[in-house]
């Protein structure tokens, strides 16, 4: 029944921000990206039920992040592994497509086409979506938690403070890559210990990174944003003659601190997240944010339609899916052995099954979360090195790559 | 002093050595702290004055805060210096819902340093902190 006390709460809830934040006004938006679709509890449940009972309606396309579990995850987290929150991820995801969201379910929205454009000011929640949507985008949001994102979505109004603003998108941090060699910066697996680094450093502050090749694709973003929003909580980071808002180096930095990242932090980043070097391995874990179309080509290339031994699992959205299926990769990955999760992630209780003991990893995010959350061991490499390993069920070391002495 | 979110509440005070997450390092069925990285694990929240200087970054805080709420293993109530909006959000989503209140303050570095002194502390609706309720 439209009763309008689900907008009068989400006015409140953007309003309250807006107070904290010291915004003087609302901007209005014109798409967002919730997180608060990802179970944490009943009270998730009880709240967009709340808001359908009252009438609620989007201002503005709203797309899904990542569920806990999900019905088309082909039973990789079963109702028996944690009873509440599969049921409650499962109706969650009900609701929230009842409430009119578009049903991406991805962390990495970014990937799927008629999403926001430079320029626009928008409302996201997910870490990685956050930084990249800001960065490698040039949309403006600030990191908006649960229940405020839907509240955005609902009002169409965000307040204007932080990243939103020109002054607030100003980096106060730079990082110089001038002494990494410049083949490195070829490698997807630079960007990710890259991320990791920068984020470290830089904490919640704005780094710019300079020399960086102008060729940096938009994976190899994905993976330095995912990296420095998990170790440091990154939401922006501008790389000069790569991001659009950076064309140079003293368009977004005036002043502050500047740092020469070397090759020794490099190389003690991927000693940090690397718990073992060699020996069998349990499974590969790949797509942490979701695997893109042109990482999926580049696998399909290393697999050569070979099988894997270890358990694999490539986790991606259902529009990537549909590519795969259209391109007939999805059949081929499979009849290797490859298992592809859609709508979740890996790194997150409950476990997936089979996802335990030596696990590894090229993703920067995965490594950082894994360890915690699902108690196993992470082995840290390469694609290549990762499809290799999974190839011959224990790890493979890259001879020709820097990372390995 | 700023009020996050306005409420009555009174407790012990529990003081955090460092910064907590709702999400992931916190568990809202038990009401402990279960992050092995923090070195009050196994402490529990429940009926608390929390006190910590900053709460730490996650985008399901405000679910974490409001399940906690939910269920009555949460805090009394927070008080924080750094202003934080999703503890403020999961308050406020948590008491539209289910009408039980977990106030939210910021307080200056100095005040903090001084009520964290307390063993036990009101918080009244207006935002006023102290040791007893005239005080509070």
């Amino acid at each position: 029944m439209a009763d309008g006390r689900a907008y009068q709460l989400a006015l409140q809830l953007v309003e309250q921000a807006a107070r904290i934040m010291g915004a003087p006004r609302l901007v209005p938006i014109s798409f967002a990206h919730v997180d608060a679709c990802f179970y944490t509890g009943q009270s998730h449940v009880d709240f967009v039920r709340f808001l359908l009972d009252h009438g609620a309606k989007l201002s503005v396309p709203t797309w899904t992040n990542n569920s806990v579990a999900s019905p088309d995850d082909g039973g990789l987290r079963p109702e028996r592994s944690d009873p509440e929150m599969v049921r409650g991820s499962h109706e969650l995801m009900e609701l929230y497509a009842q409430l009119g969201c578009k049903p991406t379910w991805t962390c990495a929205p970014y990937q799927l086409a008629g999403g926001p454009k430079f320029g626009d000011h928008i409302a996201v929640g997910e870490s990685n979506a956050v930084a990249f949507y800001n960065s490698a985008v040039g949309a403006r949001t600030n990191k908006y938690g649960d229940y405020l994102d839907v509240a955005c979505a609902i009002t169409g109004l965000a307040p204007f403070a932080g990243l939103h603003t020109n002054e607030g998108r100003m980096a106060d941090i730079h990082f110089s890559c001038a002494s990494i060699p410049e083949n490195w910066k070829r490698q997807d697996i630079f960007f990710h210990l890259l991320g990791h680094v920068a984020g470290r450093e830089a904490g919640r502050r704005i780094p710019v990174i300079s020399s960086l090749p102008k060729e940096t694709t938009t994976d190899q973003l994905k993976a330095l944003c995912a990296a420095s929003a998990a170790s440091g909580g990154v939401e922006l980071l501008h790389v000069v003659g790569v991001t659009p808002e950076a064309p140079t180096l003293h368009t977004v930095f005036k002043s502050g601190e500047t740092l020469g990242v070397t090759t020794e932090h490099l190389k003690a980043a991927h000693h940090e997240f690397s718990a073992f070097n060699d020996g069998p391995l349990d499974a590969v874990a790949l797509g942490t944010p979701h695997f893109s179309l042109s990482e999926f080509a580049e696998l399909v290339k290393l697999l050569d339609g070979r099988k894997v031994k270890s358990t694999t699992y490539i986790s991606t959205s259902r529009g990537i899916r549909e590519m795969l299926i259209a391109k007939g990769w999805l059949k081929s990955l499979q009849d290797a052995g490859v298992i592809i999760p859609v709508d979740v992630c890996t790194y997150y209780s409950p476990k997936i099954q089979g996802l335990k003991g030596r696990v590894m990893t090229n993703a920067a995010k995965w490594a950082y979360y894994a360890p915690g959350m699902l108690g196993v061991e992470v082995c840290f490499g390469s694609l290549k090195e990762c499809v290799e390993s999974a190839v011959q069920g224990e790890v493979w070391r890259d001879p020709n790559l820097w990372s390995n002495p | 002093m700023t009020i996050l979110h306005a409420g009555i509440a009174q407790g012990p005070v529990l003081l955090l050595d460092e910064p907590l997450s709702f999400w992931g390092a916190f568990d809202p069925r038990s009401g402990l702290i279960i992050d092995i990285h923090h070195p009050q694990k196994g402490q529990s929240l429940k009926g608390k004055i929390l006190m910590m200087l900053e709460s730490r970054g996650s985008g399901s805080a405000p679910g974490g805060l409001a399940e906690a709420i939910r269920l009555g293993t949460a805090p009394a109530g927070i008080i924080l210096v750094q202003p934080d909006i999703n503890l403020a959000i999961g308050a406020a989503v948590a008491e539209m819902l289910y009408g039980k209140a977990c106030p939210v303050l910021a307080v200056t570095g100095p005040e903090f340093q001084d009520l964290s002194k307390s063993a036990y502390l009101h918080i009244s609706h207006d935002g006023r902190v102290g040791p007893s309720l005239d005080d509070a």
